[in-house]
């Protein structure tokens, strides 16, 4: 097992090192008209060097002027220490920015993943063990339309009904317009009531996915010898359901919801920006919009090591969970 | 006798037994059929199939029958008042000097307030002067028998040359005591209702309490324009038609001071706009759109490049997954292990903050948006087989161990042959599913980029481009028929392909009940 894992990790850490060099190798090839931008600003100003001058400075000290393999190098040798440089649009490190938003992220990602839990899978289970009934088809039409359900185009339907008719909440951002008035407990209020409609934007865009899995996870279950033996036991429906089927649906969701954990600090970049909530992935959407590389590149890098770890994780529980599979 | 009925009873019954009637057939269906009946019975899979085919009809039938292309733009005329001129009718004494004489403003002060104590007389610098009544608001001023001016609140315009004091004092005094004649100079000349002093045929000039004054100083104010426009004082109306000397037609709109006792006339031009988000109507079903075109042909050319886009980046997606997946599925070892690795790099690169990088870049380039859409098409393309080549992979695997497999190697088959004709068809079923699925979730792609602007552009219509407009706080609450069409199209044709390929699954699975 533990050989295992180690295999696991070495391989991930070779993927990455191929991922971040494709990601940069890409930056690299854009245009760099940010660095053009701000040379050219730079030049403007009263007895400031000629813009050649400027170019040639900011290249360098972004590492712009090296191959574009010696600045991946020198790039990955800061990034393995730490060091991802500052952000060329918040003008600030990188990782100070990223310290600043990532929590918001992961609370609205983890409040949406609780919820989506809750929702999805005893309504996986319901459709499942009424199969063909009428709750399962609204079930699994339900689950379809989620999944079908343009983000951008749910959440203005929710901002037109819920911010513009309604009033009940604030068309965009995280805090309203007196929010510097409020008391403590005002102030955390003001903001929960602007995630409202971002968080149910997200549970309901992405629940679908989950109940379908649990749906599909639970039928394959039922159809299994044991639950047929349960049943020729004698056991009661709901003790053959909860106890017997359940459980062994719970393998397949455990190793799933875990490998997704990691998930939850990627953030949710369009419905984020669709709410300019100023999460990671808003932040980043902007970042990422003036070909901001700095923090691109840690963006970037930091979803892909998510993915890895999300993957690993699901891996490893799959052999941890289900006592019938066996690592060598 | 009852055994003799039972045998031939029996007999019949064998003979139906082994009949090779129709009705004693045992109904075989080919696999393919099954799925068919499996695939109809499924309601959701059925509605889905509708719910496509009338996407596709709609977005590739709908856009021949259209009457209007895609980036046809309507105009609507619109009325643009502008401040034309500023009326007043005159309350004060204009005075008129006699030929050599001065009547300054004290002695106007003086005169009007003789006029208004009703004295024949006044004095000034130990002068008398005589005020004598010649009409209706119309006075004679004159000091020793001389006359030095005449006061009147009628204005004398003249139509071309200037007309002398005695034409203008004689018409005056005609037109207020209404007399249809006056003499001056020796000459005879006539006055009409309407003030006109007339030459015998040539109108020389007219008199009329109006003072109509142009805003812009270039504007020279007719004289017939004028006469409309004081009928139109006169009976209290706030709209007229004119058609000026060049025949073109202007509406003017007329309001009325109290303060200033003005009229200020505004002049509507008919201008030509852009008929922009025009509510649906009998010309245009779904109304326009920001640039004025037909809502509902944009949809239609727009389903086009949604559906179009999401099929060939499905193809090219799937044609890579094959063959990748395939070779690696086939060959296993070292070549797998390659393979493998090169898809679990793909698939760790985040493709959502890439693309919109690569976007934002071209934006930042300059392509042009058709080059642009095809750039989109490969980036989608080459980012998504993946999933594909591993679906495909996974399914060889298990199938290379089976007899068949090991069958057409002892005959001797090509290897190219034995992949692409013995293996990848057992792999279609799981690949069409799979590339339903893919194409739904290829448009929702396509959209969310064109949406936040990176995708396909203008004057390209997409789905997701059309909804664009709802940035716009004022353009989501007040026109809903510029997103809310779109979003349901771009939702009825996911969902189409979501309910087929969801229905495929089960109709592909054997192992499914029904």
């Amino acid at each position: 097992m533990r050989k295992y894992i180690m295999k696991r990790i070495l391989l991930s850490v070779m993927i990455l090192f191929c991922v971040t060099f494709i990601i940069y190798a890409l930056l690299r090839c854009l245009p760099a008209s940010y660095v053009e931008n701000m040379a050219m600003q730079l030049a403007m100003k009263p007895g400031a060097k000629p813009y050649g001058e400027w170019l040639a400075q900011l290249n360098a000290s972004y590492g712009l002027d090296k191959d574009v393999l010696p600045g991946y190098l020198t790039w990955l040798g800061d990034a393995v220490r730490g060091r991802f440089g500052d952000s060329w649009k918040y003008t600030v490190p990188v990782l100070e920015k990223f310290n600043d938003v990532i929590w918001l992220s992961f609370i609205v990602g983890a409040i949406a993943f609780v919820l989506e839990l809750i929702i999805a899978i005893p309504l996986g289970v319901i459709a499942a063990t009424k199969q063909y009934s009428r709750a399962d088809y609204a079930i699994t039409a339900g689950a379809l339309i989620g999944i079908s359900l343009p983000t951008f185009f749910f959440a203005t339907i929710l901002k037109l009904v819920f911010s513009v008719k309604l009033g009940w909440f604030d068309l965009y951002g995280l805090v309203g317009r007196d929010y510097a008035q409020l008391d403590a407990m005002g102030q955390l209020l003001d903001k929960a009531n602007h995630l409202v409609l971002p968080i149910v934007t997200l549970v309901i865009v992405s629940v679908g996915s989950l109940m379908r899995y649990t749906r599909t996870n639970m039928l394959e279950v039922l159809n299994a010898d044991y639950i047929r033996t349960a049943r020729a036991k004698g056991l009661s429906e709901k003790k053959v359901i909860y106890q017997h089927a359940f459980r062994n649906t719970l393998i397949p969701i455990v190793t799933i919801v875990g490998g997704s954990l990691p998930g939850l600090f990627s953030g949710a970049l369009i419905t984020e920006t669709l709410f300019m909530i100023p999460g990671i992935g808003y932040t980043s959407y902007q970042a990422m919009l003036i070909g901001d590389i700095p923090f691109s590149m840690f963006y970037m890098t930091f979803l892909a090591i998510l993915t890895l770890t999300g993957n690993l994780i699901s891996d490893i529980l799959y052999a941890v969970v289900d006592p019938r599979v066996r690592i060598a | 006798m009852n055994d003799k009925d039972k045998d031939i009873k029996n007999q019949a019954a064998e003979q139906d037994n082994f009949s090779l009637n129709d009705d004693r057939r045992v109904k075989v269906l080919s696999p393919s059929a099954l799925v068919m009946k499996r695939f109809f019975r499924n309601r959701l899979a059925v509605l889905g199939m509708i719910m496509l085919l009338s996407m596709f009809l709609f977005s590739f039938v709908g856009g021949l029958i259209s009457p209007y292309s895609q980036d046809q733009q309507f105009y609507r005329t619109e009325e643009q008042m502008k401040e034309f001129a500023g009326v007043i009718r005159n309350k004060d004494f204009r005075y008129l000097n006699a030929d050599g004489q001065k009547f300054g403003s004290v002695l106007q002060a003086k005169f009007q307030l003789a006029v208004q104590k009703k004295k024949p007389t006044f004095e000034y610098k130990d002068v008398v002067y005589q005020v004598e009544k010649e009409g209706e608001d119309l006075y004679a001023i004159s000091s020793d028998g001389v006359l030095l001016a005449v006061a009147a609140k009628d204005i004398v315009n003249a139509d071309g040359a200037e007309l002398s004091f005695a034409i203008k004092h004689e018409a005056l005094k005609a037109f207020t005591g209404g007399r249809k004649e006056f003499t001056a100079d020796g000459k005879t000349y006539q006055v009409d209702g309407d003030g006109n002093i007339i030459d015998g045929g040539t109108v020389l000039g007219y008199i009329s309490r109006f003072v109509v004054s142009a805003v812009s100083p270039d504007v020279v104010i007719s004289r017939s324009f004028k006469e409309e426009l004081e009928t139109v004082i006169d009976e209290k109306g706030t709209e007229f038609q004119f058609v000026d000397e060049k025949g073109e037609e202007y509406s003017y709109e007329i309001s009325y001071d109290a303060t200033s006792l003005t009229w200020s006339v505004k002049q509507g031009k008919e201008v030509s706009v852009y008929d922009d988000y025009a509510e649906p109507s009998r010309e245009h079903w779904l109304g326009t759109d920001t640039n004025g075109m037909d809502m509902l042909t944009r949809l239609m050319y727009g389903g086009r490049v949604s559906l179009i886009i999401g099929f060939i980046v499905v193809i090219m997606e799937t044609v890579l997954g094959v063959i990748l997946g395939g070779l690696a599925g086939y060959f296993g070892k070292w070549v797998d292990n390659l393979i493998m690795r090169i898809v679990d790099v793909f698939y760790c690169i985040p493709s959502m903050p890439l693309i919109i990088i690569l976007g934002a870049a071209m934006d930042a380039m300059r392509v042009e948006p058709m080059t642009r859409m095809f750039y989109l098409m490969l980036i989608l393309g080459f980012l998504g087989w993946p999933g594909i080549a591993r679906l495909v992979r996974g399914q060889i695997l298990s199938l290379r161990e089976q007899e068949f497999m090991t069958a057409a190697e002892a005959c001797g088959i090509r290897v190219s042959r034995r992949i692409f004709k013995h293996l990848i068809p057992n792999v279609i079923p799981q690949l069409i599913v799979s590339c339903t699925m893919a194409l739904g979730s290829t448009i929702i792609m396509e959209a969310t980029l064109s949406f936040l602007g990176i995708g396909v552009k203008f004057p390209f219509a997409s789905w997701g481009n059309i909804i664009t407009d709802v940035n716009d706080a004022y353009v989501m609450t007040h026109y809903w028929f510029v997103w809310i069409p779109a979003g349901i199209c771009l939702l009825i044709a996911v969902l189409g392909f979501n309910f087929v390929g969801d229905g495929l699954r089960d109709a592909f699975d054997p192992k499914m009940k029904r």
